[in-house]
């Protein structure tokens, strides 16, 4: 009980910056971070595979590969997969650009990066990483990956084939 | 005919690539800080053919490789041109290169460059890329992406590489202004305290 308040708090107390706009009749929120709060989600210590697209809808090969990381999602429903959208886009368009194109196509896990200061957080991803979008990192605990690069459904099945889940 | 004409470009190619391998120090990773850089010979938005070894004055060149449509690229347009009213005439004038291939990305063309050269004014070459590949040659991934060059001795020697600030999408909420602070250093004859940063960009579609 105590932690679902705390849980709500924090939400409510989040929500000030998370713009969010009603699309086709649907309310479509996307919860906001700096890299200091995004951060923990690169490293969390549980038996879940995860799967972080950064990706932009100015990006037209991030566009172009993103049905290849939903049909991964899909597919793999109901084991401990989790594929997150971490969007880049400005966050003054928003509600023009990136909460239509949610909505539309009804991506789940979409969150919004919003930190100008990317020469500091972007070694924190990956020291490898020049900045370029496309970008993934798949991790399980202790064993990761990124790429730098775009991906289709077979090569992204084969990216993620070393791991249990 | 046709046959010949695939030949024809196969010979082509091979002899570029021999001409590459052989006056250009390639390295399929790019440029590094203290590397030296190659020249080119680019067209110009104007339709004329711009190298460097044209700016016989000059004492290094910021590089930057950027385009029409990318958001990044568009929101540091301004400040290119700030750096080309600042730094043209202390001898480092900007040279922009587009490295997108317009085939593979709307927006691209030549045609395209000549009319956003012209709505932004800008102050500073903007150089069609083509198919010579002078970004792969530096190592450029995305744009924008910045190389701050020096004249030592004859040769243009790589100083800086990276982003202008630390503040790509949003020149409002700069603090640290890496390309400017570099050649800053340069001029005053100091070494540069950081030579190479990243920052958020499309990738180049070539």
């Amino acid at each position: 009980m105590l932690l679902f308040f705390s849980f709500k708090e924090k939400q409510q107390k989040m929500a000030k910056n998370n713009p969010s706009a009603v699309v086709n009749g649907q309310k479509v929120e996307i919860l906001s971070y700096d890299f200091n709060d995004f951060e923990p989600l690169l490293h969390k210590k549980d038996d879940t595979l995860r799967i972080i697209n950064f990706w932009a809808t100015w990006c037209k090969p991030c566009v172009k590969e993103l049905p290849a990381f939903t049909r991964v999602a899909r597919e793999f429903n109901g084991k401990k997969v989790k594929v997150i959208f971490v969007s880049l886009d400005f966050p003054g368009q928003m509600e023009q650009k990136l909460i239509p194109f949610v909505a539309e196509r009804k991506l789940e896990n979409v969150i919004l990066l919003d930190d100008s200061k990317s020469n500091t957080w972007i070694p924190k991803v990956d020291e490898a990483w020049s900045g370029a979008i496309p970008a993934t990192l798949i991790y399980k605990k202790g064993q990761r990956d990124f790429y730098e690069s775009g991906f289709n459904y077979s090569s992204l099945k084969e990216a993620i084939s070393d791991y249990d889940f | 005919m046709k046959k010949l004409a695939i030949l024809a470009s196969v010979a082509v190619s091979a002899v570029s690539l021999a001409f590459a391998w052989n006056t250009i120090n390639f390295d399929p990773t790019g440029y590094q800080v203290g590397d030296t850089a190659t020249d080119f010979s680019l067209k110009n938005v104007d339709g004329n053919l711009v190298a460097l070894s044209d700016y016989s004055n000059s004492k290094g060149f910021i590089i930057a490789f950027t385009c029409n449509t990318c958001p990044f690229s568009r929101a540091n347009e301004n400040r290119l041109i700030a750096l080309d009213q600042k730094y043209k005439k202390l001898a480092y004038p900007v040279i922009a290169i587009n490295p997108n291939d317009p085939n593979e990305k709307d927006g691209e063309s030549y045609a395209a460059m000549q009319k956003r050269a012209r709505e932004k004014n800008f102050t500073f070459p903007y150089l069609y890329e083509g198919d010579q590949k002078i970004h792969a040659v530096y190592g450029a991934l995305k744009t924008p992406h910045v190389y701050l060059l020096n004249k030592e001795n004859g040769e243009l020697i790589v100083k800086y590489i990276g982003a202008i600030d630390d503040s790509s999408r949003d020149e409002n909420r700069v603090d640290q202004k890496f390309l400017e602070n570099a050649v800053d250093d340069l001029l005053a004859g100091d070494p540069i305290k950081i030579t190479s940063t990243k920052s958020i960009g499309c990738s180049i579609k070539s």
